[in-house]
């Protein structure tokens, strides 16, 4: 058994190995995007629909996998700088009458500022209270927008006004398949930029070592909080194109298992990897669709899989690989 | 003086580690650090690079106050360093940890990053540009690629080294360099030190248990014993004072006695 896994193991590697270099894993890209500028010409509303949804999961699983991959601070709430992006363009929208587009700068400055108040306080701490803070940060966003009047309590924020882009209205399921198509292109090439920069070694050296990273002459807790902030502007981005995409957002929708499954989707395809994380991010999505013939059943057996996944690739099915 | 250590004392849990140590170092020169295992050689530099925080004295860089500022700060002050223990970053590539040194003088951040501005790009460009110079200095320009994990031990200490010199320092502390080292490595980093401060002007302090190299290349040699400082001179001096010698005879009592 254990050779059988080794061998298939094996011939995995030496499949990822072929797209480890850079041009060609631009080819893969591009030949990606191709194909899913294509898909919504042949499939049906459900499918657009449902691959929509797994965009979304790509860049919100891309801003997480900065702040666990890239930097190695565990979130566990991450969907609260989802809903901040979310509820900022629904309140502005909604109760003040705003233009979408114009919405979106305060919206972002929101995420960034929701990003520093995470962030600023724990950073001393050790990952396991890490990951206790911030799933408390997770409830608080979710029941505060739960209990505040301008959020719409309970029942959330309804007629979020569609887009209109140049006079062309955005609405159709259509349009925003293109909108998160592009979303997760764009989440992708910044994902890629931040990686191969000053900023993004500098969140490699630090999770590291970080006294031989501080010798080194790098603010440590300066660089956490850009993790934190980036990472919270691309939950943020994608909080703002799904509070539109649906026209109306209530406080379940940012949940405690919404924070979990974006951390799966990191964790699933291997963390600090920007392919292994858009294909965790459409195993969570696509992956329960897939099995949905199997009724109840579906569930369990997606968990089975991913417990078999985590047992046979324990650093992610296309984890980071170094030589 | 460069560096300036005045009445500097460090205290762990009623334990005085170092006491009222006055020490100094010149621009320019070459000096060592010596002492029994357990003198507080190693807390000293921690001290000095604000990985400690000693109760008292002052600690002076140039003019700059450098006590109580954090490890970072200090660097950017212009004093880099190695550990005892290679610190690299194991997984990733030997240009990626000399490129290390280079953050706290550059200055691009999440924006240029994303929108590759130009003043980004050129910035990395400049940043690749210090960083091959300095693995050229040291002699591991041709592993610039390689894991820094999968390099033998003597090149990761000249990594160690090439990654404090992009710092872009004044002051290089290394501490213990030699350990570990084969002669041919040995003879092949005292020219290294010599030239870090012959070629960049960079003044050096070294802590180091060989004698022979200590000898060799410092002009100027402290003496910490129990926390002092014992004697401070050139190596003759070092060699013929009574302390000296009885601190490291006494060393060699207790070794022969266990």
């Amino acid at each position: 058994m254990s050779t059988a896994t080794g061998r298939t193991a094996g011939l995995v590697d030496r499949l990822y190995a072929t797209f480890d270099s850079p041009r060609r894993q631009m080819l893969l890209m591009v030949a990606i995007v191709v194909v899913m500028a294509v898909l919504p010409l042949v499939m049906g509303r459900y499918a657009t629909t449902i691959m929509t949804n797994a965009l979304l999961y790509v860049v919100l699983a891309l801003g997480l996998n900065i702040v666990v991959g890239y930097a190695g601070l565990l979130d566990l709430g991450y969907a609260a700088f989802f809903a901040v992006g979310a509820y900022s363009i629904g309140i502005l929208t909604v109760q003040f009458d705003w233009n979408f587009w114009l919405a979106i700068p305060p919206a972002l400055v929101a995420a960034c500022l929701a990003g520093v108040i995470i962030g600023g306080p724990t950073l001393r701490l050790r990952s396991d209270y890490l990951a206790i803070v911030t799933l408390g940060f997770g409830e608080i966003v979710r029941f505060s927008a739960r209990n505040l009047e301008i959020t719409g309590r309970a029942s959330g924020l309804s007629n979020i006004p569609e887009p209109s882009f140049f006079g062309y209205v955005i609405n159709s399921y259509v349009d925003f398949y293109y909108v998160f198509l592009l979303l997760a292109v764009m989440a992708v090439i910044a994902s890629h930029r931040l990686y191969h920069s000053r900023l993004g070694r500098a969140w490699l050296y630090v999770r590291h070592d970080e006294d031989a990273a501080e010798a080194m002459g790098i603010n440590r807790v300066r660089v956490k909080l850009a993790a934190y902030v980036t990472g919270s502007v691309f939950g943020a981005i994608g909080g703002i194109f799904f509070s539109v995409n649906l026209g109306a957002i209530s406080p379940e929708s940012f949940s405690f298992e919404q924070s979990v499954l974006i951390l799966m989707a990191v964790i699933l395809g291997g963390m600090g990897k920007i392919p292994g994380v858009i294909l965790g991010a459409f195993i969570i999505i696509l992956g329960p669709e897939l099995l949905r013939e199997l009724g109840e059943l579906r569930l369990l057996l997606f968990a089975v899989v991913m417990l078999l996944i985590m047992l046979l690739r324990p650093s992610g099915i296309w984890p980071e690989r170094r030589h | 003086m460069l560096l300036n250590l005045e009445q500097v004392t460090l205290r762990f849990a009623g334990n005085t580690v170092l006491d009222k140590v006055n020490f100094g170092v010149e621009a320019n020169t070459l000096a060592s650090l010596i002492g029994p295992n357990g003198a507080g050689k190693t807390s000293l530099f921690n001290s000095i690079t604000g990985f400690y925080r000693p109760q008292e004295g002052r600690i002076e860089f140039d003019g700059e106050r450098v006590l109580r500022r954090k490890p970072h700060k200090v660097t950017q002050l212009g004093i880099a360093r190695t550990f005892q223990n290679v610190r690299l970053f194991r997984e990733m590539s030997v240009m990626e940890n000399v490129m290390a040194g280079m953050h706290c003088r550059t200055r691009a951040g999440a924006f240029g990053a994303v929108l590759r501005t130009p003043g980004q790009r050129a910035e990395e460009r400049y940043i690749a540009e210090v960083a091959h110079d300095c693995m050229r200095f040291v002699g591991v320009d041709e592993y610039a690629d390689r894991l820094a994990t999968n390099l033998a031990y003597g090149y990761q200490r000249l990594v160690e080294i090439a990654r404090a010199l992009a710092t872009q320092p004044r002051l290089i502390l290394l501490d213990e360099p030699a350990a570990g080292l084969n002669a041919t490595e040995k003879a092949a980093l005292i020219e290294l030190i010599r030239r870090i401060r012959d070629e960049r002007g960079i003044a050096v302090l070294l802590i180091e248990h060989d004698m022979g190299l200590v000898m060799q290349v410092s002009e100027r040699i402290n003496v910490l014993d129990y926390g002092r400082i014992i004697a401070d001179g050139n190596a003759e001096e070092i060699k013929n004072n009574p302390r000296v010698i009885e601190a490291y005879l006494g060393q060699e009592d207790e070794e022969m006695v266990l």
